[in-house]
């Protein structure tokens, strides 16, 4: 450092240089850096997560401290049919949810994979149901199922004359049921397509070339190159899918908010309406707490998935 | 890529006339451009519908026989008329906003610092550090919800913004840090190594060097924290209760659905006018959108 030549601004920076150089020791300055994501994850990720556990066994009310009950919070559960309800109902919802998604997004994406004109507009138009608050498109959804008014009744009964009444989507269990999940797969297309295109585009054609040359047909292109490269990025893609469909809330709240009789509820809706709408936080805690074994699952999925792909592709573990 | 690039071989040999007798433009038409369009209106037609349900007048709304649903014939603009002025949604809106640009920029600061602390200032636990953030994204906000509301009023936050300022950085923090991480990734290192040599300080060199170098990556991760927290709904379900400091997707849910018959037209014009934002900033910003959802997934 020149002192000789610039006394003011070498003064200047003097100043402020034992700071800087605390700043700039590496310990102080990785400690700083993750100070903040660390924070505001441990406070309102770790912590809650932690007293969620410590909720579900205990008879916390809103506005009164409960105390340790041990599993009866669970006891109770396993005796009570509306939990069963919502437990068989989120499986079936999130195994045929995701099977739609997953066979109608890959082959949304293949289509997508061949080369037309437009194709940027094309991808971006098909992003909006993903983009679009999904509370505001369900409420568009509970609109197209109304009872009376619905444009799905009005063309199969009066255009296409195949019903002589309106379908009753949201009256009754079982047809509600699929209509939220038909909702879903709506929503869920967009995502699954695009993501999936991404990892097609990363597949090189010359293992095309080779097989076609080889004389394998489009099926066995499919089944052979196609589907093994894509393995990797659909494991990721749904676990994902999984996680936030088996723990979705807003649609079946926005829709159907559990009925007819309590028969759309999902854990997270059944976690909400006795927790925070009934006050009882120390069922709704416990309701919330039973999705995590099915949670644990789809990780340990994607961690599989994600150690394959290495090893797939040559790559040391990092 | 058509089939009749390849060489006729013995499995070819079957398919050949098959693909002769199909014109190639129709093959194509059926199986491609029908299958898409068919996508494009199912996935469409539910805006389509909320958009011309917002401009229709009631009478026309809920008479199927004397007007055709599919289309309007006397457009108005009574139900966004009521909207804007007969609810508090312009307060909606304002407060959706407040939270959204929030959040984000919480986030944003948050994530940048520990992306860059974790792939360049590289300690021992660094990628540790990295899987335990991203493992954060995995805990679904259906089961923190019920804590996380007792934790909003142990701290005082109960029914106000800054309880969702506060936690939505809980979604958006380990996705950004994992966006950026990727995008630091793609920075040669020895752009930084020459500035360290040339003296500068890791300050120095993350404000003048790495920052300027990674903005389409914040900008990816900005728009899309700004989506996410825009959408969310759960926490906002539960921790708002007061009419006035409620957001877009909330406020339409609890206050506007009312008694047994439903104000279509209000409803349908308070999905348009609240999917309008994020739908405009979509508009603007597609590349960044794709590239960080497929970014997002592949690291």
């Amino acid at each position: 450092m020149s002192v000789t030549t610039l006394p003011p601004l070498a003064l200047a920076r003097r100043q402020p240089s034992l700071l800087v150089r605390l700043f700039d020791t590496k310990p102080f300055l990785i400690v700083m850096c993750l100070a903040p994501a660390i924070g505001l994850l441990a406070v309102f990720l770790t912590y809650p997560l932690g007293l969620g556990i410590w909720l579900a066994f205990t008879d916390t009310t809103i506005g009164r401290r409960g105390v340790f009950v041990g599993f009866e919070n669970f006891q109770y559960l396993l005796t009570d049919p509306l939990w069963w309800n919502a437990v068989f109902y989120s499986v079936i919802y999130t195994a045929i949810a995701t099977f739609g998604k997953f066979a109608l997004g890959f082959w949304l994406a293949l289509l997508l994979n061949n080369h037309f004109p437009f194709k940027s507009l094309l991808r971006a138009i098909i992003l909006l149901p993903w983009i679009v608050p999904t509370v505001l498109s369900a409420l568009a959804f509970w609109w197209i199922y109304d009872p009376q008014f619905s444009i799905i009744s009005y063309l199969l009964v009066d255009v296409l004359h195949w019903r002589s009444s309106n379908v009753d989507f949201l009256g009754s269990p079982w047809p509600a049921r699929f209509s939220l999940i038909a909702a879903n797969i709506w929503r869920g297309i967009p995502f699954v397509a695009i993501s999936l295109l991404a990892g097609l585009q990363t597949i090189s054609p010359s293992l095309y070339e080779a097989a076609m040359l080889d004389g394998a047909s489009a099926w066995q292109r499919f089944r052979y190159i196609t589907f093994p490269m894509m393995m990797p990025i659909l494991a990721i893609v749904m676990t994902f899918s999984i996680i936030f469909t088996f723990t979705d809330f807003q649609l079946v709240y926005a829709i159907t908010r559990g009925g007819p009789v309590n028969s759309t509820h999902l854990l997270a809706t059944l976690a909400f309406q006795r927790g925070i709408a009934g006050g009882e936080l120390g069922e709704g805690a416990a309701i919330a707490v039973s999705m995590i074994p099915f949670l644990v699952f789809a990780t340990l999925f994607s961690y599989f998935g994600l150690a394959r792909r290495k090893w797939q592709q040559g790559e040391s573990n990092d | 890529m058509t089939d009749t690039v390849a060489q006729p071989s013995v499995a070819d040999a079957k398919a050949a006339p098959d693909t002769m007798a199909w014109d190639s433009g129709l093959r194509r038409l059926m199986m491609i451009y029908l299958p898409l369009g068919c996508f494009v209106l199912i996935l469409l037609f539910p805006f389509y519908w909320m958009a011309i349900t917002s401009f229709k007048p009631n009478a026309e709304l809920l008479n199927y026989k004397e007007h055709n649903p599919f289309w309007i014939t006397s457009p108005t603009l009574a139900h966004i008329k009521h909207l804007l002025f007969d609810t508090a949604y312009p307060r909606w809106l304002w407060t959706t906003m407040l939270v959204a640009i929030g959040s984000t920029t919480l986030s944003l600061i948050a994530s940048t610092l520990a992306a860059y602390a974790i792939e360049r200032l590289r300690f021992r636990g660094s990628p540790y550090v990295g899987l335990g953030i991203y493992l954060a994204y995995l805990v679904p906000p259906s089961i923190l919800f019920i804590p996380l509301a007792t934790v909003v009023v142990q701290f005082g936050l109960f029914d106000s913004p800054m309880a969702l300022i506060l936690v939505y950085p809980t979604f958006l923090v380990p996705f950004c840090t994992w966006l950026l991480i990727g995008y630091f990734k793609s920075i040669p290192y020895e752009l930084e190594e020459c500035a360290l040599v040339d003296g500068a300080t890791r300050l120095q060199i993350l404000r003048r060097i790495t920052l300027p170098l990674a903005v389409p990556g914040l900008i990816s991760a900005g728009i899309f924290s700004f989506t996410l927290s825009w959408n969310e709904f759960i926490y906002a379900l539960a921790f708002i209760q007061s009419g006035a400091n409620k957001t877009v997707p909330v406020a339409i849910l609890t206050e506007l659905v009312t008694g047994d018959v439903y104000q279509w037209g209000a409803l349908m014009a308070g999905s348009l006018l609240g999917s309008l934002p994020v739908a405009v900033f979509y508009s603007l910003f597609v590349d960044y959108y794709v590239s960080s959802l497929t970014g997002a997934v592949k690291e």
